[in-house]
């Protein structure tokens, strides 16, 4: 599939050897930025707050979880409050400035294409404050795909290994020695130019498509999205759900998945902090009323908002859909619950 | 193979069960189907690679309340099956358990004492790793145990899969979903992490299979089943092997050996 | 000012038997450390281990966990079940790394005045010693503090 690069004012790409890379980001690092990388630790690759850019790991297919906890933590204090005598409640607000400048480096295609579903949860109706400031301060690097394994499905979503959709800066390697650099947005130039001098030109008619894992379209999603819509109340979901568990992993590795709880952190004497936490459709708890009535009883109707969210309301009311293929849930799910093989049984429906 | 596949085609056909729990080709290893229909059960396989532990469908209501249940039952799932049965969670005569014999052939449990008596004549298998991971925690110095414990829970995110993959925990309300009081904060964080895994292996003291099915669930790989494996060794020696009266924390032996009240 | 370390030791007690006996320490007019608060329970066997945990979070340097000497229990067994709760527990938090010096388990009867003052005389000694219990609280204060803290809890330990 012919990948067209993204219109952008710094073409034509530009190139990096390797040797220069970690050199970049140390002079990135250096200049006050918070650098969230690919990290592996006991065989685990995961998304970490760097000390230094010797740590980076490249070499994973996918990390065990997003990067989304650099714009969505999974634990974050809203506001805080401290009681006094008759209701006079001194109220500390959440602090903007505390964020501090951050790049998120080495996130594929699937990832980047995620940010701008959590942007589109964030800023449906009201801007999330939060999350509107850290995505203010966040740079995205992302890193195209030389390899793909059995659950990756970006294509069939509209997406792609080579995908600079979302991110400021896209890198390719091309062959063992660098990368090929697509600068994307005015935040990537003003990245590159922390190192500009390592930069090179890319040499003429170097094309990043034979670089680029081959991932196959699995299935046609307008298909599956018109056979989901008009599928509520058929028996798939049961089927497909029989063995859900009832867990949140797949919820809390999704690079789109933006549902969080709001709690208390009640310290005694009227002070506080205001928390909001990650949560996810699929618990029980999620839609529990305080009268006891619950409306998603059953694991088969969580299975089934979780699915006709992602892929029919949200690109109904905010016209991104809220699955990019990263194959995460699948990798994760302690049952083996394939969305790729799911979403291809709604395809083969008679609705 | 075949010979589950009919066996199993023929309990649902003449009624004698309602829908079987089985193993079915994953993506990459095997994972559980849950088979009401001759069609889904020709799709069921079992070997030595069908390891998780499926006795925790049995005690979902929404799929298996009030039906008759056939399930593929590993070592450590019988384990399960027969603590579930002591603590009235299941009903004699509503689960059939197949189980394997050593050289790979079907073995049906039609009785709870049938399935006891399996578990005293079949061996367990190897818990050698686990053991490996406890020991070389115990010879680590207390601070840098913390270290350890409170590096890899501090990772963990809640999403509490180590609970939903565990036979043993059928709470229907968890103690980490009650807020009066709140013994455990809800949100992901490291202490409240570290005292949930807590919470978790005490209430599981005595009741565990130890199965690893908590940590083969964890999303993130952290090695929680290794607490319920510590958890289970120190049970088995300060008071025995589970008896069916009651689990060891709701019961006592006057006798009990401590060196460390004063 | 004394700025020497005075620990803060939590005594959770059964009513029938240590809470008397601390009662008796008192009526005797027998001097004891003043670094403990004293919480009344039914029985040990109500005694959540919990507690323990959260009496570490919220400040406690170290913890007495105290009741009836075996078969005296009021309640015939709450006892029994209390010790086979605690030999677990203690189990576990040693396993993990919890320094179970800082937990004082003991029986001391309703007539036992002069070993109640015994037992916090020696946890206070005891935790005097090792220092104040500034871990486990560090790890419990994880959203006491601001961006940087929440950043730490995903940085990579070297």
């Amino acid at each position: 599939m012919e990948q067209k690069y993204i219109p952008s004012k710094y073409m034509p790409p530009k190139y990096i050897p390797k040797s220069s890379l970690k050199a970049w980001l140390a002079k990135v690092k250096d200049d006050g930025r918070h650098i969230y990388a690919p990290v592996t630790e006991n065989g685990k690759t995961n998304f970490k707050r760097v000390k230094s850019v010797d740590e980076i790991s490249m070499e994973h297919i996918q990390t065990a979880q997003s990067a989304k906890g650099a714009v969505f933590p999974r634990t974050e204090k809203l506001f805080s409050y401290a009681g006094g005598q008759q209701g006079d409640v001194a109220l500390q607000d959440y602090n903007p400035n505390d964020i501090p400048d951050t790049v998120v480096f080495g996130l594929h295609p699937c990832d980047a294409a995620a940010f701008k579903s959590l942007s589109g949860i964030f800023s449906w109706g009201a801007k999330d404050r939060p999350f509107d400031e850290r995505m203010k301060r966040v740079t995205l690097v992302g890193v195209s795909c030389g390899r793909s394994d059995v659950f990756c499905f970006c294509t069939s979503v509209g997406g792609h290994p080579g995908s600079a959709e979302g991110s400021d800066i896209l890198l390719t390697a091309v062959g063992n020695d660098g990368y090929l650099v697509e600068i994307i947005t005015d935040r990537g130039q003003a990245l590159v130019e922390k190192g500009a001098d390592l930069f090179e030109a890319a040499a003429a008619g170097v094309s990043k498509e034979e670089h680029l894992a081959s991932v196959p379209v699995r299935f046609s999603v307008e298909e599956v999205q018109r056979k989901m819509a008009g599928s509520f109340e058929d028996d798939i979901w049961k089927k497909q759900s029989a063995r859900c568990i009832g867990c949140g992993a797949c919820a809390f590795v999704c690079p789109a998945c933006a549902c969080f709880d709001i709690q208390e952190n009640a310290k005694g004497n009227g002070a506080g902090d205001r928390i909001r936490c990650w949560d996810s459709c699929g618990f029980s708890l999620f839609t529990l009323h305080t009268s006891g009535h619950n409306p998603r009883s059953v694991q088969s109707q969580r299975w089934r908002q979780r699915l006709l969210h992602k892929l029919c309301y949200m690109p109904d009311r905010l016209s991104v859909r809220g699955c990019t293929g990263c194959g995460r849930c699948s990798r994760a799910c302690p049952v083996d619950m394939n969305l790729a093989e799911h979403l291809k049984e709604f395809e083969r429906l008679k609705v | 193979m075949n010979e589950l596949r009919s066996k199993v085609k023929e309990l649902l056909g003449s009624k004698e069960i309602d829908l079987f729990v089985g193993y079915e080709q994953g993506t990459r290893l095997p994972r559980p189907l849950i088979a009401a229909s001759a069609e889904e059960a020709d799709r069921l396989i079992f070997d030595e690679n069908c390891t998780g532990n499926l006795a925790v469908y049995l005690t979902r209501r929404e799929l298996a309340g009030g039906k008759k249940v056939g399930i593929a039952a590993s070592y450590y799932a019988m384990r399960s099956i027969s603590r579930l049965l002591d603590e009235n969670q299941l009903r004699e005569g509503m689960v059939k358990v197949f189980g394997l014999t050593p050289d790979g052939g079907l073995k049906l449990l039609d009785a709870i004492a049938d399935v006891k008596q399996h578990l005293q004549e079949a061996s367990a298998p190897s818990r050698q790793v686990e053991d490996e991971w406890v020991k070389e925690i115990e010879d680590m110095p207390p601070a840098e145990r913390w270290k350890f414990w409170t590096g890899e829970l501090s990772k963990c995110f809640k999403c509490y899969a180590c609970r939903a993959a565990c036979p043993m925990c059928y709470c229907t309300k968890c103690i980490v979903e009650v807020n009066r009081p709140q013994w455990i904060q809800p949100w992901a964080a490291t202490m409240s992490n570290v005292e949930w895994q807590i919470s978790r292996v005490m209430h599981m003291a005595g009741r565990c299979a130890d199965c690893g099915a908590c940590g083969a669930a964890c999303p993130l790989g952290l090695p929680v089943h290794i607490i319920a494996h510590k958890m289970a060794e120190m049970v088995r020696q300060n008071f025995g092997e589970p008896t069916e009266k009651g689990n060891v924390l709701s019961t006592f032996n006057p006798n009990d050996e401590e060196n460390f009240i004063w | 000012m004394n700025t020497e370390f005075e620990p803060k030791i939590l005594a959770f007690v059964c009513n029938w038997c240590t809470y008397a006996g601390a009662d008796l320490t008192g009526t005797s007019r027998i001097k004891y450390a003043s670094n403990v608060k004293i919480v009344r329970f039914p029985c040990t066997g109500r005694i959540d281990f919990m507690l323990l945990l959260k009496a570490f979070a919220n400040g406690s340097d170290g913890v007495i966990v105290s009741g009836c000497h075996p078969n005296d229990c009021h309640y015939t067994s709450g006892n029994f079940h209390a010790r086979r709760r605690w030999i677990i527990f203690r189990g576990l938090l040693s396993f993990l790394g919890i320094d179970v010096r800082r937990i004082q388990f003991s029986w001391v009867s309703a007539a036992e005045g002069a070993k109640w003052a015994d037992v916090v005389n020696k946890t206070v000694a005891d935790v005097r010693a090792l220092g104040p219990y500034t871990e486990y609280r560090k790890a419990a204060e994880f959203l006491a503090g601001n961006e940087d803290v929440l950043l730490k809890e995903q940085e990579v330990t070297p």
